[in-house]
């Protein structure tokens, strides 16, 4: 095994136990917005088509990163977006209807 | 375009996403919490772009224009979609972006593989491996999404599709794709490598195929783990820590959530994902046979209004029936009117209500409902018994005594809302026929139960007509 892959599993592992630490107690009212804002970071595989780009060179593969980087970068923007247009719905005081 | 736009370094990019993990972090830490949680959203996209940017800044990464393209494309996808999204459209919307990002780790994993496959040996065992996991539960998750998009949707029928035989050919197809990963493990060969994406897209589709409408919180949390994995997996593959800490942050939270689900259904993830829940219900002859004898009570709107009008404390109970009929303005127009009256409104909200963990949250917080007014199951509970009138809109499931009280019901032991403990019921339904799962609901049998059939936008219309004139 090379140090990197050692080093790699390390991140993974230490992630792993973040990961469920941060959200352990999240109260409902929260799981849509915590569900989108999670699933537009997991649009980070973008920085991977970016990489996949660089070598990218018949047709074949310029094609091929081109979805990728589409897809992922829909992921990415659609899902902070629409995470944010959630949470500013959401208020603690009514807005009181005109009487 | 050639021109490199700028030399950063390798460590310096390394760092940057060092900064973007942190990014991250603190901001799924917020996003826990109501009153930080926007500012928790635009953290972890401040530690996007970071990523994003200084990859572009890399020597290595030259291919502008088909960079730019790509980003153009897929930013102004993204913005029109966020935009003209409905919020009762949130679950199929979550489940589409799901699949982009598990096509897009495929795709990464594939390119990779196939870069390197035809040196033999060129690929270390660790890299494969993770190239194979990526394009694996990648392609599953793809295929997976988009068919729980599409049900959503109602492009195709919302209820478990079955056929004999379903298990044995989901298991061959599971079989066929290891068989297959471990043949592209050994040969190196692209042609391997495809036909694993190709049986994995099947999987996805045999997997979502069987799981019903009701189910859908739970498919939903799991399809986010699983592109949470897949770009861990694609981490792994380019060596590339933005990827696995990102992956791994949201494969561990979407896990986490979706055993929330599963045990706010007092199911096993297992059984959740290969039940079939309709099928494991009971046969529709045999409810009937349990229920011939039970009557049910109708009440018109004027005399559930008046009801309502004259109570001290409303407690409202949404389900996706109020999403379908995107009632949740015309409920908070209600709750509004009956406020002004002097009556204590309070919503009851269960885990699994709706397609997706939290729906209805989001529902009535679309339609300005403040959100201190919305109680979680445990904390409603034990205002029933000191409740005038419980308002049933479109939920089913979450309300049913049965879950409590019939051993052999398929829903026995799921925490449900104890609706029938308040003093009166008043439940809007389209008709008696119960959800696509088949299972009796004993609530509206109760003598304290009355109901009040049609679409639940109409009615709460009427309900509010009534309440006006009472």
């Amino acid at each position: 095994m090379s140090a990197e892959l050692i080093a790699s599993i390390t991140i993974f592992a230490l992630a792993v136990f973040l990961g469920f630490e941060l959200i352990a107690r999240v109260p409902t009212l929260l799981h849509t917005p915590l569900m989108s804002g999670t699933n537009a970071i997991s649009g980070i595989v973008l920085v991977g088509a970016l990489l996949v780009s660089s070598f990218a060179e018949s047709a074949l593969e310029q094609t091929l990163a081109f979805v990728a980087i589409v897809l992922s970068t829909i992921n990415v923007v659609g899902g902070f977006l629409v995470t944010d247009r959630m949470l500013e719905m959401f208020k603690r005081k009514p807005a009181r209807p005109p009487e | 375009m050639t021109a490199v736009l700028a030399v950063v370094s390798q460590n310096v990019v390394n760092l940057t996403y060092v900064a973007a993990a942190i990014l991250f972090v603190v901001g799924i830490r917020l996003l826990a919490s109501p009153g930080t949680a926007r500012a928790g959203n635009v953290l972890a996209a401040a530690g996007m772009v970071l990523a994003v940017v200084f990859t572009i800044l890399l020597p290595e990464v030259s291919n502008y224009g088909l960079i730019a393209a790509g980003l153009a494309v897929g930013a102004v996808a993204g913005v029109v979609a966020a935009r003209v999204v409905k919020m009762t459209a949130m679950p199929q919307m979550v489940a589409a972006f799901n699949g982009f990002g598990g096509g897009a780790s495929v795709i990464v994993a594939f390119a990779e593989y196939r870069r390197l496959a035809p040196e033999p040996g060129a690929l270390a065992g660790d890299v494969l491996g993770a190239a194979l996991f990526s394009a694996l539960v990648g392609a599953i998750t793809f295929t997976g999404s988009t068919l729980a998009f599409a049900k959503l949707q109602e492009v195709m029928p919302g209820r478990p599709v079955t056929f004999p035989g379903q298990q044995l050919v989901n298991g061959t197809i599971l079989v066929a794709a290891l068989g297959v990963g471990i043949a592209a493990g050994v040969a190196e060969a692209t042609v391997w490598i495809s036909m694993l994406i190709v049986l994995a897209l099947g999987l996805g589709v045999a997997f979502v195929l069987p799981i019903g409408g009701a189910d859908m919180p739970v498919v939903i949390a799991f399809l986010n783990a699983f592109s949470g994995l897949s770009a861990v997996g694609a981490g792994f593959v380019l060596d590339n820590n933005a990827l696995v800490i990102g992956g791994t942050l949201v494969g561990a939270s979407g896990t986490l959530l979706t055993v929330l689900m599963s045990r706010a259904m007092n199911r096993s993830l297992g059984n959740v994902l290969f039940g079939a829940f309709g099928t494991v219900a009971a046969a529709p002859g045999e409810v009937a046979a349990g229920t011939d004898s039970k009557t049910h009570r109708e009440v018109t709107a004027e005399d559930a209004a008046v009801m309502l009008a004259y109570a001290s404390r409303v407690v409202i109970v949404p389900g996706y029936g109020l999403a379908v009929a995107q009632a949740q303005h015309s409920v908070r127009e209600l709750a509004d009117l009956l406020e002004r009256r002097g009556v204590d409104v309070k919503y009851a909200i269960h885990p699994v209500a709706g397609r997706m963990p939290g729906h209805m949250n989001v529902l009535l917080a679309e339609a300005n409902v403040p959100y201190p007014q919305l109680y979680d199951m445990e904390d409603i509970n034990p205002e029933f018994p000191r409740t005038d009138v419980a308002l049933v809109i479109g939920a089913n499931d979450v309300t049913n005594p049965a879950a409590r009280n019939t051993p052999d019901s398929p829903i026995y032991g799921m925490p449900i809302l104890d609706v029938d403990r308040a003093s009166n019921v008043v439940v809007l339904k389209r008709s008696m026929n119960p959800g696509f799962a088949g299972i009796e609901n004993e609530l509206y049998y109760n003598p304290r139960t009355a109901m009040l059939f049609g679409d639940a936008k109409a009615s709460v219309e009427k309900l509010v007509a009534g309440v006006k004139a009472a």
